[in-house]
């Protein structure tokens, strides 16, 4: 695998005196590692980029972070990062060219950033209201989960896509 | 291919048996971890399969057949030993120039690249540099021989939370680049679960579980539940170590598959590589190897609170 002097890329982090700028990965995204979720660690990566999908921090053609920049940044075994890949490639969202790296081919983002970011705004005009009114985090959370429930519910099951996990991620 | 392949070996200091009947294959592609009590012969191994120890029973080959030491082991393999050795009077340069002259293949751009990146100061004497450097300084020595095979004592022993991080991520990157096989020991069980693929447990001189760390997890699980029965799941289990309270008993189990059945009234968990260790760690007498047996018929100790 061919790339260009990247170093091991601790965001801030002294040790290497902050002689990273120039080798910035090609990829949007950059991962990170949660070692307290309990969650395996390649399941955690195929996460993250299903998360930067619906985000629209990734779409297709945007390469993925190589696989020698992911474990030389997380410290982590060369075969998690390819089992994410694989994972990722299975559920067509990505797609390896030899030589190259991994490539996002599909979509999971059913909306465009600006959209996305008004819907943000007025989530967040929402959460000042709740706010202001006396609800808590938890006491938000409970109320959101269980309105995003119902609402889901009585619509139907269509535009209800996956899982718990997409939902927990989409409160979070 | 396996990298490091051991039939009956032993090796003996004195009157005591360091290693005796040890008998394992690791096979190439893995970065396997090599994990045991003090002085359970992780050092010995180790020293046998690069060439600086003879065996005194059985025998030792590498990199898919050739013997431990001689000249074709000795190209393909690099080593670092315990507290990363250096001449601490020379300078970082001269360290380079030093290892080049007595390698056959050194690779000094990819060497001065590497210090580079690391701020490593080519003038600087190399007892002058941190520890961390220190240890980095060792590392791009021996990954500057361009290795099929890296192996580790006890890399991350003496190094604070960032330097092990950055030594750890130059090893894998290399592994990722070159497909290098890379073989440590270490006690630092809580990193194994990021580092490691392959699990190598050594006990008295002996293998007590070795595997890739998938398949290990898949056929281990913790039972928790009414201590009243967990003699009675024992019998019918492999249990390979038991934490029992008054009213509840934790057993981790070995299992068929994740599919395997659990008894009624008790609740599955999957096990984390430190607990597996962990649990064989206080049962020297359970074994994992190849198949569910167990090498002794002596029940589990129970540890109980």
């Amino acid at each position: 695998m061919a790339d260009g002097p990247a170093g091991a890329t601790p965001p801030d982090a002294g040790g290497g005196d902050g002689d990273t700028p120039l080798a910035r990965s090609a990829s949007p995204i950059e991962f990170r590692l949660d070692t307290a979720s309990g969650v395996p660690t390649y399941l955690q990566l195929v996460h993250q980029v299903e998360h930067a999908l619906r985000l629209g921090y990734l779409k297709p053609g945007d390469q993925l972070p190589k696989v020698r920049d992911a474990v030389a940044s997380l410290a982590i075994n060369p075969n998690t990062v390819l089992k994410a890949y694989k994972e990722l490639e299975t559920k067509g969202l990505a797609v390896g060219r030899p030589g190259q790296g991994t490539f996002v081919q599909a979509t999971l983002s059913q909306v465009a950033l600006p959209e996305l970011a008004t819907l943000r705004r007025s989530l967040l005009a929402w959460l000042g209201t709740a706010d202001a009114a006396g609800l808590d985090e938890d006491g938000i959370v409970a109320l959101f989960t269980s309105a995003l429930r119902d609402f889901f519910e009585r619509r139907g099951a269509p535009g209800r896509r996956g899982t718990s996990d997409s939902q927990k991620e989409g409160v979070a | 291919m396996n990298v490091i392949e051991t039939s009956g070996l032993g090796k003996r200091y004195g009157s005591t048996w360091a290693l005796r009947n040890f008998t394992v294959a690791v096979p190439a592609g893995h970065v396997a971890a090599l994990v045991g009590p003090n002085g359970a012969g992780k050092t010995t191994l180790l020293n046998l399969a690069v060439g600086l120890a003879r065996p005194t029973a059985g025998a030792v080959n590498v990199l898919g057949g050739e013997p431990a030491g001689s000249p074709a082991a000795l190209d393909g393999i690099a080593f670092v030993a315990q507290d990363a050795p250096l001449y601490k009077n020379l300078p970082a340069a001269d360290m380079l120039q030093l290892t080049g002259n007595l390698n056959r293949r050194f690779d000094h751009g990819y060497a001065q690249e590497r210090l580079a990146e690391l701020g490593i100061p080519l003038k600087r004497r190399a007892g002058k540099l941190s520890g961390g450097q220190q240890a980095q300084l060792a590392l791009t020595l021996a990954l500057a021989r361009r290795p099929r095979l890296l192996v580790l004592d006890e890399p991350l022993a003496n190094l604070d939370p960032l330097a092990r991080h950055d030594f750890m991520g130059m090893v894998l990157a290399a592994a990722a680049e070159d497909g290098m096989s890379v073989v440590l020991s270490s006690h630092v069980l809580a990193e194994l679960e990021r580092v490691a693929d392959y699990l190598i447990l050594v006990s008295g001189g002996r293998v007590q579980v070795a595997g890739e760390v998938d398949e290990l997890l898949a056929r281990h699980r913790v039972l928790t539940g009414p201590a009243a029965e967990a003699g009675r799941i024992a019998q019918r289990l492999s249990v390979v170590h038991a934490r029992r309270a008054e009213a509840q008993a934790h057993l981790l189990v070995r299992t068929g598959g994740p599919g395997d059945p659990v008894p009624p009234g008790w609740e599955a968990h999957p096990v984390s590589v430190e607990e597996l260790v962990l649990a064989y760690l206080r049962e020297p007498g359970a074994a994992a190897l190849p198949g569910p047996a167990r090498t002794q018929k002596a029940e589990p100790t129970e540890v109980s609170r």
